[in-house]
C-alpha cells in the first residue's frame, strides 16, 4: 500500500505536460469559439470584429460585455436554412444509429458465438477497416455508386433495371456511406458485452422451457443493453456533426449542420455565424457527451 | 440438448459472411480498378500501372503526400509521448485534483465532431497570430490523436499486475526506475499500437487539416478530397491503393514488433 502511494506522486507529475497541452489546445479554443460566436461579422482578415481583448484586463472585458452580440444566434433561430440543417442532422443521426444497430447486432452476435480461435480473427477483420482511411472508404463507394459504376452495371446486366439508377447525390448513398464507415464502432462494443455473457444463462433459459427466440429477448438482449448504449453513443455523436460523408454522397438539396458550418466558414467567410453553429451543435451534444464520458470512465477505469 | 443453445446457426453465419463482404468488397474493388488501363470505370482495359506513373509525375500530389507523411510522423510521435504520460497519470496517479476534467478532455475528442475541433483550433491559432502550415496541422493532429493513444495505453496499463512495480521498488528501485525497467517494457506493444493508430488517423484526416492548414500546404487527404468532389479519377484509385498498402505494412510491422516485445517480456517475467 505504501509503495503504491510512492508511485502515485511521480505518476501525477507525468500528467502535467498532457494536462497543459489539452487545456491549451482543447479547452481554451472553445473559449474562442464562444467569443467569436458573439462578435459581429466584418469584411476583414480575420473576418470578425473582436468582442474584447484578454490583454486589456477586466475593465475592458466588463465594458465589452455591454456590446456582446446575440445577432448570430438570432440568425440561427430565425433563418430556415439553419433550423432545417439542425433538424436534418438529428434525423440522419437517429436513423443511421438505428440502421447501424439493426445491421451491427446480428454480426456482433454471430461473432460472439464463433469458436474462441475464430473470434480473434473476426475481431481483426472488423478492426482493420477502421485503420484504413475513412476518406478512401467513402471514395470506394463513389466508384461503385456513380452513374456508370459497378452497381448500375451489375443491375443492368441482371436486367433488374432498364436504365441506370441515380445513386450518387441521394440520401440512400449517404446512409450507405455512414453505415459503412461507422459499422466497426457499433460492432465492437456490442461484441464486447455479448462475448462476456455466460452461456450457462441461455442453457438455464432453455432448460426452463424458453424457445431460442424467447431466450434471446428475455435474456440475451436485456443483458446486452450496455453494449447497445455504448455503440449508439459512439455512432450518434460524430454522425450529428458529420461533414465529409453527406458532402460527397448526399444531394445538395438539404444540408447537415456540419455542412452548414463548413459553408459559412469556407465559402461565405462568415466566421461568427460558423462559430455560432459550432456552439449550437455543442449544446445539442452536451447530454450525449456527458453520458459517453461516464461510460468511458466505467469501462476504462473500472469501478473506481 | 442444452449444449445446443450456443451453436452457430445458419443465420449467424450469413450475418457474418455478409458483414465481412460489406466491409471488404468496396476496398477490393477500388484496389482492382487502380490497375485498370482504361479511363472508364465500366470498361476493363487490361492490367496497367499507368495511374501510378501519373501520380509520380504529379508534382502537387507528391508535395501533398510528403507533407502528410511528415505531419503524420511528427504528430504521432508527440502524441505517443503525451498520450503515454497521460495514461500513466490516469491509471497510476490515483486521485488528484482536476482528474475528472483531465479524463473528460481526453475522452471527448474521441467522438467530438471534427468540424468543431477544427474550427476551435483555427480560432486559437488566429488569436495567437500563428502562421498556418505544417506546425498548426501537426499540433491539431497531436491534440486529436494523443487521446486515442491514451485510451490504448490506459487499457493495457490498467490490466497490468501492480505487484511487479511494487516488487521492483521493494528491491530498491525508485519509482522512475521501476517504471522504466518494469512497466515500460510491458506496455511497449500498446505504445507501438498507439503510435500507429495516431499515424494512420493523421494520414486520414481531411476536416481538421482543412481548417488548420495555410495556403500552399495542403495535405494528401485535402488534395484527394478536392479531386474526389469533381468525380472519380483513376489516379485517385492508385493513390488510395498506395495509402492502403502503406497502412497494411505499418500494421504488419507493428503486430510483429508487439509479438516480439511481448515474447521478450514473457520470457523475462518469470524472474
Amino acid at each position: 500500500m505504501s509503495t503504491r502511494r510512492i508511485f502515485a506522486q511521480p505518476a501525477r507529475y507525468a500528467a502535467i505536460a498532457p494536462y497543459l497541452w489539452m487545456v491549451l489546445f482543447f479547452l481554451v479554443p472553445f473559449g474562442f469559439v464562444l467569443k467569436i460566436s458573439l462578435s459581429q461579422t466584418a469584411i476583414a482578415q480575420p473576418p470578425y470584429v473582436p468582442v474584447f481583448d484578454f490583454a486589456e484586463g477586466w475593465a475592458a472585458i466588463n465594458a465589452a460585455f455591454a456590446q456582446l452580440s446575440m445577432d448570430n444566434f438570432r440568425l440561427l433561430v430565425s433563418d430556415n436554412l439553419y433550423l432545417s440543417s439542425y433538424l436534418r442532422s438529428l434525423i440522419v443521426a437517429v436513423a443511421s444509429t438505428l440502421i447501424l444497430l439493426l445491421i451491427g447486432y446480428p454480426i456482433a452476435y454471430g461473432m460472439a458465438r464463433l469458436p474462441q480461435r475464430w473470434q480473434a480473427i473476426a475481431m481483426m477483420l472488423v478492426i482493420v477497416p477502421f485503420w484504413t482511411s475513412f476518406l478512401i472508404r467513402i471514395y470506394a463507394w463513389i466508384n461503385i455508386l456513380q452513374h456508370d459504376g459497378l452497381l448500375n452495371t451489375v443491375l443492368l446486366a441482371l436486367h433488374l433495371v432498364s436504365a441506370p439508377v441515380v445513386w450518387l447525390s441521394t440520401d440512400t448513398a449517404m446512409y450507405i456511406g455512414i453505415v459503412y464507415s461507422y459499422l466497426p464502432f457499433m460492432i465492437l462494443p456490442l461484441y464486447a458485452t455479448l462475448s462476456k455473457m455466460d452461456p450457462a444463462l441461455l442453457e438455464a433459459a432453455s432448460d426452463l422451457g424458453a424457445s431460442p427466440q424467447q431466450a434471446f429477448w428475455l435474456v440475451t438482449f436485456p443483458l446486452s443493453l450496455p453494449g447497445v448504449g455504448a455503440g449508439a453513443l459512439l455512432c450518434f455523436i460524430p454522425i450529428v456533426g458529420e461533414f465529409v460523408i453527406p458532402d460527397l454522397l448526399a444531394g445538395s438539396g438539404s444540408m447537415m449542420i456540419g455542412q452548414t458550418l463548413w459553408l459559412e466558414f469556407f465559402t461565405n467567410k462568415d466566421w461568427p455565424v460558423a462559430a455560432a453553429a459550432a456552439v449550437a451543435l455543442l449544446v445539442l451534444l452536451v447530454l450525449p457527451l456527458l453520458l459517453y464520458d461516464r461510460l468511458q470512465r466505467r469501462t476504462l477505469e473500472g469501478g473506481r | 440438448m442444452a449444449r445446443k443453445v450456443n451453436r452457430l446457426s445458419p443465420f449467424n453465419v450469413t450475418a457474418l459472411a455478409l458483414g465481412v463482404a460489406f466491409l471488404y468488397l468496396p476496398i477490393m474493388i477500388l484496389v482492382i480498378y487502380s490497375f485498370n488501363a482504361s479511363r472508364l470505370v465500366t470498361v476493363w482495359g487490361g492490367w496497367s500501372l499507368r495511374w501510378y506513373q501519373e501520380f509520380f509525375n504529379d508534382r502537387a500530389m507528391l508535395d501533398a503526400a510528403w507533407m502528410s507523411l511528415r505531419v503524420a510522423a511528427v504528430s504521432a510521435t508527440i502524441a505517443t509521448l503525451l498520450g503515454t504520460l497521460a495514461a500513466v497519470g490516469l491509471v497510476r496517479g490515483e486521485r488528484f485534483r482536476g482528474r475528472s476534467l483531465f479524463s473528460g478532455m481526453l475522452y471527448a475528442p474521441l467522438v467530438m465532431p471534427e468540424v468543431i475541433s477544427g474550427l476551435s483550433l483555427l480560432l486559437l491559432f488566429v488569436a495567437l497570430n500563428a502562421e498556418r502550415g505544417f506546425w498548426t496541422v501537426t499540433i491539431a493532429h497531436t491534440t486529436l490523436t494523443m487521446c486515442f493513444v491514451t485510451v490504448v495505453v490506459q487499457s493495457r496499463l490498467a490490466s497490468l499486475d501492480r505487484s511487479l512495480e511494487e516488487a521492483a521498488m521493494d528491491l530498491g528501485c525508485d519509482p522512475v526506475q521501476a517504471f522504466l525497467s518494469v512497466t515500460l517494457p510491458l506496455i511497449i506493444p500498446a505504445i507501438a499500437a498507439g503510435w500507429m493508430l495516431a499515424f494512420t488517423l493523421s494520414l486520414d484526416d481531411v476536416v481538421i487539416a482543412s481548417f488548420t492548414t495555410g495556403p500552399g500546404s495542403a495535405t494528401l487527404p485535402i488534395r484527394i478530397y478536392s479531386e474526389v468532389r469533381l468525380g472519380v479519377k483513376p489516379e485517385i484509385n492508385a493513390i488510395c491503393t498506395m495509402v492502403i498498402a502503406l497502412i497494411a505494412v505499418v500494421i504488419v510491422i507493428a503486430s510483429l514488433a508487439s509479438k516480439l516485445s511481448s515474447a521478450k517480456a514473457e520470457s523475462a517475467a518469470p524472474l
